[in-house]
């Protein structure tokens, strides 16, 4: 399994969390990080509201696919967005975020340490991310 | 004949006595025991009906959780803290301590050694609480009074990570109190600190450092006589 990096979204839109796992990867300084998180937000929020069907509960955006990565997005019901940049055709994304938010679950919001909707610190939850994301590392 | 009503007088009695409501309406309101269909308590089934249950981890991390924030938001420091946990734990290491004697009926035995109590804490205790016993029991080779109980990844701490700035604080400061107040229950007054000790293999690792009062090793140089 190839990813190259995780990002948390709170529900304003702010990035809580970001990590790379690939070190060979062109480096984006934190400022770009939080502009990405930005605009995904704002697009998300654009495509679930204009949905061609006429569904008013559109999910927006899950998947985008370009030449060189894919990216998919997982929103909870809170409003927390889940996004996971890995290598094209990389299956099975969808199980990977799940995955995720569980440990998010677990080793963020059970850690009475955590302020809600704050960037997440959290030692528990990067050790279990990086074992479940690169497990031979 | 009484035309000035005494205030100190209860003058609800005889609504009390006429009202149709059960006896201890009242006291079910004010202490919030649940009571099921059948009117039976917590306090009514039999004391060994949760001898092998189990509990949800994850409802166990939110209420440990919530105890911790809790305790931070009426403490100075990380020590204060620690002693707030710790006197949680105790309180529970004393109803437990009796429970787990209740149920070994007349097998039960009352430690008097040292290493008899520590085994039983660290086997038939730990076993009780954790379903697991403690990983080692060791005696501190500098001090005389001093042992300790490792446990490589203690429940409490599962999901907890602990920030950088308070990187002495170890919420295993809750099982270090059960623990004194079964050495206290067993007449063993012990001072036990919670300490995070990671190794490779456990980055969790936990050591409680027992500390026995002077009295106790009096005690035990006399039994060693006799």
């Amino acid at each position: 399994m190839v990813v190259y990096a995780v990002l948390i979204l709170n529900k304003a839109g702010g990035l809580i969390y970001q990590r790379d796992f690939n070190p060979g990867l062109q480096k984006i300084s934190a400022n770009d990080y939080l502009i990405i998180a930005g605009t995904f937000h704002g697009v998300h929020a654009i495509t679930s509201q204009i949905s061609p069907t006429n569904d008013t509960g559109s999910s927006g955006l899950e998947v985008l696919e370009s030449e060189h990565f894919v990216m998919r997005c997982f929103q909870t019901l809170t409003g927390i967005k889940f996004l996971i940049f890995a290598e094209p055709r990389q299956p099975n994304l969808d199980v990977v975020v799940r995955r995720v938010y569980e440990l998010y679950a677990d080793y963020v919001m059970k850690n009475p340490f955590y302020q809600i909707e704050m960037p997440i610190r959290s030692e528990g939850f990067d050790r279990h991310l990086a074992a479940y994301i690169k497990p031979q590392a | 004949m009484n035309r000035d009503p005494s205030p100190f007088r209860p003058t609800s009695t005889a609504s009390t006595a006429t009202s149709p409501t059960p006896k201890y309406a009242n006291l079910t309101a004010s202490t919030n025991i649940r009571y099921s269909l059948t009117r039976k308590s917590i306090y009514d089934r039999h004391l060994n009906r949760t001898k092998t249950s189990e509990l949800s981890k994850s409802a166990f991390a939110f209420l440990f959780g919530e105890m911790v924030q809790y305790a931070q938001k009426k403490v100075y420091g990380v020590q204060d803290l620690e002693k707030k946990l710790n006197l949680h734990g105790y309180a529970v290491g004393q109803r437990f301590l009796e429970l787990l004697l209740w149920r070994d009926g007349r097998t039960a035995k009352r430690e008097t050694r040292i290493l008899g109590i520590l085994q039983f804490i660290s086997h038939q205790m730990y076993r009780a609480i954790f379903q697991k016993q403690a990983d080692t029991l060791e005696k501190v080779r500098e001090n005389e009074d001093e042992y300790m109980i490792s446990d490589n990844d203690p429940i409490v701490n599962t999901y907890i990570s602990v920030p950088k700035e308070m990187s002495q604080l170890n919420c295993g400061a809750f099982i270090a109190g059960i623990i004194e107040a079964v050495l206290d229950g067993h007449c063993f007054p012990a001072k036990v600190t919670a300490h995070t000790a990671p190794n490779d293999m456990w980055p969790g690792r936990t050591v409680f450092l027992i500390k026995f009062e002077p009295e106790v090793l009096e005690r035990e140089a006399l039994r060693v006589g006799s």
